[in-house]
């Protein structure tokens, strides 16, 4: 039917609406929204979730909680080590475990690590995204630096499964602190290059400021955190407010911008990149010897030498992987800064050895709520431009 | 504030039956209130000055299936002012036909839109007063809650078709 037909122009308008569909390169995952569009101005965007939804909640039910460490990593595979932190500190807090100096410093190492890793993507496919191609190719040089440093820890390259609860399943290899030297020198020198491609370029201004503004009391309304929030205004970082892991004895800045648009999303993640690699400096200055694991029969794994000479150890073991450990009841929430913001697990305990619930605070879930308000009002090309600088990873939101 | 305190200005605001189980665990509180209470408990909690908790972390769903009441529905709060966190939780029976409802705090912290839709689908609550109360992240054909204690880790071929109807 004809809304309205202007005087001088005699067209009708009528709302079109576009389906950003599952398969588009734009959406890094399978993210479907369905886009109303009043020409090219955004009006609505419906996100229509649950292609990558694998039901990792029911199946932690199922699992042991050491098992439970290779999912959660899975979660949000950017910043791997990160989701695997969290579990192991929550259930380091219900099992009321200490975790051992030099594995706390080696901690921090692979989150921030993590944290670097996860926004160099990000900083590749968001420039991809406005149309910058140049930073991806780029970024991929210093991920296959961190990605052979997650190799020499346990294997893994994107997903290395390192920590476990009540330490790190084995200790540094050889030459790995030297070769995070190597990177963290050079690093710095790095993201001045990265610079240089966006921050002063006038495209990239054009593209990026102004838009997708989040005031800061939308964004604690929408429950938003992370770098999100700090680029409204907030100063809120959970290593600073609520230290976990030793973070009280690193010095660190928190940055900060107050222009709640995507390019202020874009300097507070390369300023954060920048601070992560002063953190690891001070971790590898930190570096403290010592044992790798906490020490607690029946919960933690005993080290992997005294298994093969010591007859207590080698039953602890069996047990622990066949039974699995049984932590006292009750429930607890613990959250850590992960490189989307506020990343938080929620385990429920029964006494068994599976969790009774373990509920998933995605960070990435909970920032996409924001994507329709926005949105609304600008072009559709801003619209990918917002989407990318929410900085979503499709496993977490649908878990 | 601590957790205690916190949870003397409820008992103290709405009497002393609103707080009907407290569990401190690892110095975390859950504190369990009436399930017809918690809209007005949650917006004293947001508004009040000494609380302000004025954001909300997640609303999570815990089934104790052979127990009943059957539901948990969980909130996790946090005050950015004040730097400090608190749980509250209710616990909501199913009735004998339909399901489990309780109010939706979306009027309060308009983040559990989304928070609520998934706890909805996955465990078959209602909440009363959801602006959107579509499904989120289950396809449109399936017609049961997979995190229910009852409901089989792999899914049945019937009710969970691996292909649209």
């Amino acid at each position: 039917m004809p809304e309205e037909a202007t005087a001088q122009s005699g067209y009708h308008s009528e709302i079109m609406e576009l389906n950003l569909g599952p398969h588009h390169p734009s959406t890094h995952g399978v993210f479907r929204a369905i886009v109303e569009l009043d020409g090219e101005i955004v009006v609505n965007v419906v996100p229509h979730l649950g292609y990558l939804h694998r039901g990792y909640e029911k199946t932690c039910e199922n699992k042991h909680y050491h098992q439970v460490i290779p999912l959660a990593e899975r979660c949000d595979y950017m910043g791997a080590s990160s989701n695997s932190l969290v579990f192991c500190l929550t259930m380091e807090k219900i099992l009321d475990v200490k975790v051992p100096e030099r594995a706390q410093v080696i901690r921090v190492i692979m989150a921030e690590l993590s944290r670097i890793f996860s926004h160099l993507f990000w900083l590749g496919t968001h420039g991809h995204d406005v149309g910058a191609m140049t930073p991806l190719f780029y970024m991929l040089r210093e991920r296959e630096e961190i990605m052979n440093l997650f190799e020499l820890t346990a294997g893994g390259r994107l997903m290395p499964n390192y920590l476990r609860i009540g330490g790190l399943i084995r200790d540094l290899e050889e030459g790995f602190v030297e070769r995070l030297r190597d990177f963290t020198n050079h690093f710095d020198q790095r993201v001045d290059e990265y610079e240089t491609l966006l921050t002063k370029n006038v495209i990239y201004i054009d593209r990026t400021k102004g838009i997708g503004i989040l005031s800061l009391e939308d964004a604690i309304a929408l429950g938003v955190s992370g770098p999100m929030i700090r680029a409204s205004g907030l100063r809120w970082d959970i290593r600073k407010t609520e230290p976990y892991c030793g973070y009280e004895n690193y010095d660190f800045d928190i940055p900060v911008e107050t222009g709640c648009d995507v390019y202020s999303r874009y300097l507070v993640r390369v300023a954060e990149m920048r601070q992560s690699n002063r953190i690891l400096k001070q971790a590898l200055d930190r570096l403290p010897e010592g044992e790798i694991r906490a020490r607690k029969a029946g919960v933690i794994f005993p080290p992997q030498e005294e298994i093969y000479t010591k007859m207590e150890s080698l039953i602890h073991h069996f047990m622990l992987v066949v039974e699995g450990l049984r932590p006292p009841i009750g429930d607890f929430y613990q959250c850590i800064e992960s490189p989307r913001g506020e990343l938080g697990c929620y385990i429920v305990s029964d006494g068994g050895p599976r969790p009774y619930r373990l509920k998933w605070r995605a960070p990435a879930f909970v920032n996409l709520e924001s994507l329709a308000k926005m949105a609304k009002g600008n072009f559709f090309a801003d619209l990918i431009a917002i989407l990318s600088s929410v900085d979503i990873v499709l496993a977490e939101v649908d878990r | 504030m601590n957790q205690e305190q916190i949870q003397e200005q409820i008992a103290s605001r709405f009497g002393a039956g609103a707080v009907q189980a407290a569990v401190m665990f690892r110095d975390q509180l859950t504190v369990q209130v009436p399930a017809d209470q918690i809209l007005d408990i949650c917006r004293f909690l947001k508004e009040d000055p000494e609380l302000s908790f004025d954001f909300l972390s997640f609303v999570g769903g815990v089934d104790r299936h052979p127990q009943t009441p059957r539901f948990e529905v969980v909130y996790q709060l946090s005050s950015l002012k004040q730097q400090h966190r608190f749980r509250i939780k209710v616990v909501i029976e199913e009735p004998e036909k339909g399901l489990a409802a309780v109010d939706s705090v979306t009027a309060i912290w308009p983040t559990a839109d989304w928070h609520e839709r998934e706890t909805a689908e996955m465990f078959g609550i209602t909440f009363k007063n959801h602006p959107d109360p579509r499904k989120l992240l289950l396809p449109d054909n399936w017609k049961i809650h997979p995190l229910r204690k009852d409901f089989p880790l792999y899914g049945t071929e019937e009710d969970t078709p691996d292909l649209p109807a």
